[in-house]
């Protein structure tokens, strides 16, 4: 158990350090993401003001995309240079190695939400700070569930062709339950009359998805990554 | 852990992918000393071969023996006595050699990585540049570093996949001294290679693949390259 | 095709034919009308939907991980046979809509589930077609997580439907489980039941295929 987590720290820390050199992931996603909420925001917003309760599903699709672009991105680099074979090479865990690629996502969409929630805010007038630490739990749990599907299916479809196409594809079906609870649960807080408890409920239902899928992912990733 | 080994058993080895035969029944044993030659025409099947022999692919029939065991059952503490260099390298562009080294001898889990790594570059001669990004070295320092990755934790078998691309001629010799050590260490070593003229001499064994064949040819006389073209073309 | 394949396929042909007459036969829907006969096709094919949707997952995880490779190919007939039923289920559905809510889509509950289902089997296949090789492991993954997610899906599409003020939404019809229904039901099961291990079976015969082409090469 302590060699799981040993492998994992190493390549989140190889991963952060990659990403401090460039900032390619960071700044792209980022730029992508603001691309995003403009692009919805010219769709949505009427005479000044965004039509229903849209700035909380604005913020997850700008999630979702910007974390399929991330999830592109990371393991184009691995394949660059036929790394993540190197690392699969390695006499580590593997579902360390999965384990390790996750994290480092999650600290990825987690900056890139930093930045995301207050422009929400800020350009939908939505109330980020009525309920902080539902909002937290529900982009917290949120993510780890969009990104332990993502990673997973990133890192197999490295070697498949047209993988570009192939991610959104197969990912977006398999995350609508995240989407919906992550959209829901955002909307309960944010809306007029704001119910927290059903924010509540939809955290549940996250971390439920999270702790399913985060299992069979680990439990997934070695048989599907031997050729 | 899986005992050391010394022998290295492949027996009828075949891959497919879909219709295409990238190996067929391949059947060759060596010992640790041994420098074996993959050598054949692009897309003759040394890279799968050698990624075979790496457990990084699995065969569709036929078996690789490492001593006793096979890849399925010698897992990481197999890996841990497998170094590869592959065609692509393995390193990361953006981060400089010195840290391409420890990150992939921790992963190895060696607790001296660091030492290591600055002894591994210093044997290569590039020690001064231990702190620059791989991404401004060139093919050539790329690839001694490459090697001297794979060769981190002291592996039994050694796989090289064309480690005399882009090496000009005192590179090519060095590397062809470095190998001898590492022979006369006991590692076992595998490469696939067009450089025949540099590799003439030094090969214990020569395997000549063509469509994904071993070619029977009996012990030749003669130079590399003549023994290679009269592999190749024989029917 | 097999003596049983050949038997399930008259019966179901045989039922099928005649089903038009037994469904004429059963009593009249008052508010549904002739539209709720619809409903003797789309539930049989709404359940094997689900039924194919469980097969191609369990399959697919005894590929992955049991290393058996006859399972791929019943995984990849059952994902076929979920896109099938799946479609039949996903245009009857809105006919149904049509009638009793006036509109073709309302986002029903059951129907959103099936249409997000029906999508993880469509991605599936066209990971099979366009993937490269290597993509039978990489759907196997694909379809388990589809099935792991069946429930999640059921769970969140419901409660997101029900908690919006519905003001047009006729609740289920109150259905007696009739003979007509279970004789169409037993139809479209035989006809299943012969096209998924035909499907399978061709599979099989692909993958020897293969093996005796190579077979023929080393030679």
């Amino acid at each position: 158990m302590k060699g799981f987590f040993r492998v994992a720290w190493l390549v989140v820390r190889k991963d952060m350090m990659v990403e401090a050199r460039s900032l390619e992931v960071v700044s792209t996603t980022l730029f992508f993401a603001l691309t995003v909420v403009l692009v919805f925001a010219f769709g949505l917003v009427r005479e000044g003001t965004p039509v229903g309760d849209v700035s909380a599903a604005i913020l997850w699709i700008a999630t979702a995309f910007s974390g399929t672009l991330a999830l592109g991105r990371t393991f184009e680099r691995e394949r660059q240079a036929d790394t993540l074979r190197a690392l699969m090479l390695a006499p580590a865990d593997r579902p360390a190695i999965y384990a390790g690629k996750l994290a480092g996502m999650l600290l990825l969409m987690a900056l890139v939400e930093l930045v995301l929630v207050p422009l929400v805010g800020l350009l939908f007038q939505a109330p980020i700070v009525a309920y902080p630490w539902h909002l937290a739990a529900l982009l917290l749990a949120g993510t780890t569930g969009f990104a332990a599907v993502g990673t997973l299916f990133a890192a197999m479809l490295v070697r498949a062709r047209s993988r570009d196409v192939m991610l959104p594809i197969l990912l977006y079906p398999i995350t609508v339950p995240v989407m919906i609870a992550g959209v829901r649960g955002t909307a309960a807080i944010f809306q007029g009359t704001p119910d927290p408890d059903l924010a509540r409920f939809w955290i549940a239902l996250l971390l439920f998805f999270d702790v399913v899928f985060v299992t069979l992912a680990l439990w997934t990733f070695e048989p599907v990554m031997t050729e | 852990m899986i005992d050391d080994f010394e022998r290295l058993s492949v027996s009828s080895l075949s891959r497919h992918y879909g219709r295409r035969k990238a190996l067929s029944r391949v059947t060759f044993t060596c010992d640790a000393g041994d420098i074996v030659g993959l050598l054949g025409p692009n897309g003759a099947g040394k890279s799968t071969l050698l990624a075979i022999l790496g457990t990084l692919l699995a065969p569709s029939e036929g078996t690789v023996e490492y001593g006793t065991v096979t890849a399925e059952k010698g897992g990481a503490g197999l890996r841990a006595r497998i170094g590869m260099l592959g065609h692509d390298l393995f390193l990361y562009p953006e981060l400089t050699a010195l840290e391409n080294l420890v990150f992939f001898g921790r992963m190895y889990g060696l607790p001296d990585a660091p030492a290591r790594a600055t002894a591994a570059l210093d044997r290569a001669g590039l020690g001064e540049r231990a702190h620059d990004a791989v991404s401004g070295y060139s093919r050539g320092m790329r690839q001694r570093v490459a090697l001297e990755r794979a060769l981190l934790h002291r592996p039994r078998l050694l796989l090289l996949d064309e480690p005399f691309t882009g090496l000009d001629q005192a590179s090519a010799a060095a590397l062809v001294g470095r190998l001898r050590e590492e022979q006369a260490r006991g590692v076992l070593i595998v490469l696939a290679t067009h450089d025949l003229d540099v590799v003439d001499g030094l090969l214990t064994r020569e395997l000549f693949l063509r469509n994904g064949r071993l070619m029977d040819v009996g012990a030749g006389q003669g130079p590399l390259r003549d023994r290679y073209h009269a592999a190749i073309t024989a029917s | 095709m097999s003596t049983l394949n050949k038997i399930e396929l008259a019966l179901a042909g045989a039922m099928l034919a005649v089903a038009p007459w037994i469904i004429d036969a059963a009593p009249y829907e008052s508010t549904m009308g002739l539209v709720q006969k619809i409903f003797y096709f789309h539930m049989p094919a709404a359940w094997l939907f689900l039924l194919a949707a469980i097969i191609a997952g369990t399959a697919s995880a005894m590929f992955l991980f049991g290393k058996k490779r006859d399972m791929d190919g019943w995984a990849l007939a059952a994902a076929e046979l979920a896109v099938v039923f799946g479609i039949i289920t996903l245009v009857t559905g809105p006919l149904w809509a049509r009638k009793a809510w006036g509109i073709w889509w309302v986002w029903d509950a059951r129907l959103t589930s099936s249409l997000i289902l029906w999508m993880i089997f469509v991605a599936y296949l066209l990971l099979r077609r366009y993937g490269g090789p290597g993509s039978d492991k990489l759907g196997a993954g694909m379809a388990l997580f589809g099935l792991a997610n069946v429930p999640f899906i059921f769970v969140s599409v419901n409660v997101w439907r029900t908690l919006h003020p519905q003001t047009s939404v006729v609740p289920t019809l109150p259905v007696q489980m009739g003979g007509p229904l279970w004789f169409c039901i037993t139809a479209f099961f035989l006809l299943f039941l012969a096209l998924l291990s035909m499907r399978a079976r061709l599979e099989r015969q692909r993958v020897r295929i293969e093996d005796l082409y190579l077979a023929e090469d080393e030679a």
